[in-house]
């Protein structure tokens, strides 16, 4: 039967067939990529140059005037630091949180299943639910932070922290890391458990303090996955936009307004889709820029 | 002597902490569900009130009279599509990836690139696509711009996956005169049932919390969930009853589906970094 198959075909044009069905495979992807995501981007990139507003019909090409503007309005630079505060501040302390419960937990612990499972819960709420759910609970009258601050100190407490741009922020960075140290920590400890006991007995052995092993054995050996993590975090959290659409709207005022909230508001609110796309290719541009610059640290460290 | 004391103090230390954190991580969530069945004024009053006194289901009357079934089966078709059409593209591409070396070592990279492209920046050629088409506010549209995110995710996943199986298996079976796509339907593919449902409950719950995309192209027949919630937190009044009841309807399928995949969960999350 084989053989029969085979000997049908002159032999050039079975290694022909051979060399065609991989790219069978793939093509449905790839025609599906280049749809949704290539030309949209091409588009977007052309439309970036031109001024198009709602008010205008015609769409002239104004070269780079939508990005000159972009960086002269102070908004946007605010949003690029709000945007900048949320990914350093949040992704590290996320880091240094996850890292520290993933060590008590990759201890002798009873019920590590449950108490992981529970852990996690935080991923799995969508942001929105998340946003809502934070407002509420930072809420001057009805949350009850402020009464827990309350018991503490010993009188009644109020304190609208969503009203401060300050404040405001905090609360941002407190959900992001609410919801994303649970990451990090499942990361990490997946890393502990899988590395090598007989490294930590034979440090146990020569008498190495439990910081040592920490700083010598575990940190080095995890430096993969810290990076992974750290990159995907990063990544996600440059296009942080939902929670701030429900938590603060951006506010008070355009204070803790990100990129994505910024690109949002004057593009699809106002149509100024010229102004936006502009915004876009910056936001785009910074993930690149971040993306080589963590994968170079990688590389210098592994080298 | 001395020892044993200060073991069992770390101990001690150690189950301190999970505590904190498991009242941390966990308060939130059991917060907002507890708000799903207090009355308004229950949920209204200083100092709140944590547990319901007279708990009460009239939150989730009101979303069910006001379209929160509709919105649940928005989100459920439109999530269920995404992942059916990026499970078989992306398996079929994923496979070739893995097996054929398609592309060499650039292509699956580019691929999984993707996965971090800024919604802003291809939302506005959508609008105006979708404007000219008449597809504003329509399941098709947001299950073509949620491809954008799931395709690339579900290929670099069933790519792992794929690795993963001895190739041996497949050989004998085109040696014996198998098409390679028979190789891969009737041999491979049953192989990587566990990755395949694990990648599925992936796309499934990227494509239930997408809510950029969802606001900027469903106006009311075609919201999900995470567009149907913003309705309840109005500019006069915030009905916090409603939102928790909608927000306990969003959570509830997929702390059930992450229980399913638990096995799966790091790989999921790290996009297959951590296995």
């Amino acid at each position: 039967m084989a053989v029969s198959k085979i000997g049908k075909f002159p032999s050039l044009s079975y290694i022909q067939k051979r060399r065609l069905v991989p790219w069978l495979f793939v093509a449905p992807c790839m025609v599906i990529i280049l749809m949704v995501t290539v030309f949209p981007l091409v588009y977007s990139l052309g439309i970036s140059f031109t001024k198009w507003e709602i008010t205008f019909p015609k769409h002239p090409f104004i070269g780079f005037e939508n990005y000159v503007r972009l960086f002269r309005d102070i908004r946007f630079r605010s949003s690029i630091l709000i945007t900048a505060i949320l990914v350093i501040g949040g992704v590290t302390i996320e880091m240094f949180l996850g890292f520290g419960l993933a060590q008590v937990l990759s201890g002798k612990i009873v019920g590590r299943r449950i108490v992981v499972a529970a852990m996690l819960l935080p991923v799995m709420v969508m942001p929105v639910v998340v946003g809502y759910t934070w407002r509420l609970l930072w809420d001057a009258q009805y949350g009850p932070i402020n009464q827990i601050i309350g018991w503490i100190i010993g009188r009644t407490f109020h304190y609208a922290w969503l009203a401060k741009p300050p404040t405001a922020l905090v609360a941002i960075l407190v959900t992001e890391i609410w919801q994303w140290t649970p990451f990090m920590f499942l990361a990490f400890m997946s890393g502990i458990v899988s590395l090598n006991p007989e490294l930590f007995e034979a440090a146990d052995i020569d008498g190495a303090t439990k910081w040592q092993k920490i700083r010598h054995l575990t940190v080095p050996l995890l430096r993969p996955i810290i990076l992974v993590a750290v990159l995907i975090r990063s990544l996600d959290a440059l296009k942080f936009f939902d929670v701030i659409f429900t938590l603060t709207g951006g506010g008070p005022g355009n204070s803790t307004e990100t990129i994505s909230f910024y690109i949002y508001q004057t593009g699809y609110q106002f149509f100024r889709l010229g102004h936006g796309a502009a915004g876009s290719f910056v936001l785009l541009i910074a993930l690149i820029v971040i993306v080589t610059f963590l994968l170079k640290i990688f590389k210098t460290v592994v080298e | 002597m001395n020892v044993k004391i200060k073991n069992s103090c770390a101990q001690t230390g150690r189950y301190l902490i999970i505590l904190v954190a498991l009242i941390f991580f966990l308060f939130p969530i059991v917060w907002i569900i507890l708000t799903a069945f207090k009355t308004g004024e229950e949920f209204m009053h200083s100092p709140p009130i944590w547990l319901p006194r007279t708990p009460t289901l009239s939150s989730f009357d009101h979303i069910v009279r006001s379209g929160g079934l509709k919105a649940l089966f928005n989100s459920i078709f439109i999530a269920t599509s995404v992942t059916i059409l990026s499970l078989v593209v992306g398996s079929l591409a994923g496979y070739a990836l893995a097996r054929f070396k398609v592309g060499g070592e650039n292509l699956p990279f580019f691929i999984l690139s993707q996965r971090f492209m800024p919604p802003v920046a291809i939302i506005f050629p959508f609008l105006l696509f979708f404007k000219a088409l008449a597809w504003m506010d329509t399941h098709q549209a947001l299950i073509i711009v949620y491809l954008t995110f799931n395709l690339p995710y579900s290929v670099w996943m069933m790519r792992g996956f794929f690795i993963e199986v001895p190739i041996e298996i497949e050989e004998s079976a085109l040696v014996d005169g198998c098409s390679p796509f028979r190789a891969f339907w009737s041999i491979v593919l049953p192989l990587v049932t566990p990755g395949l449902v694990a990648t599925g409950v992936f796309c499934f719950i990227f494509s239930w919390h997408e809510f950029f995309f969802a606001v900027c192209l469903t106006r009311s027949r075609a919201v999900p969930l995470s567009v149907y919630l913003p309705n309840f937190f109005g500019k006069e009044m915030i009905m916090w009853g409603e939102i928790g009841a909608v927000s306990l309807m969003a959570m509830i399928p997929l702390f059930f589906m992450s229980f399913v995949v638990q096995r799966y969960l790091v790989r999921g999350l790290t996009l297959g970094a951590v296995k």
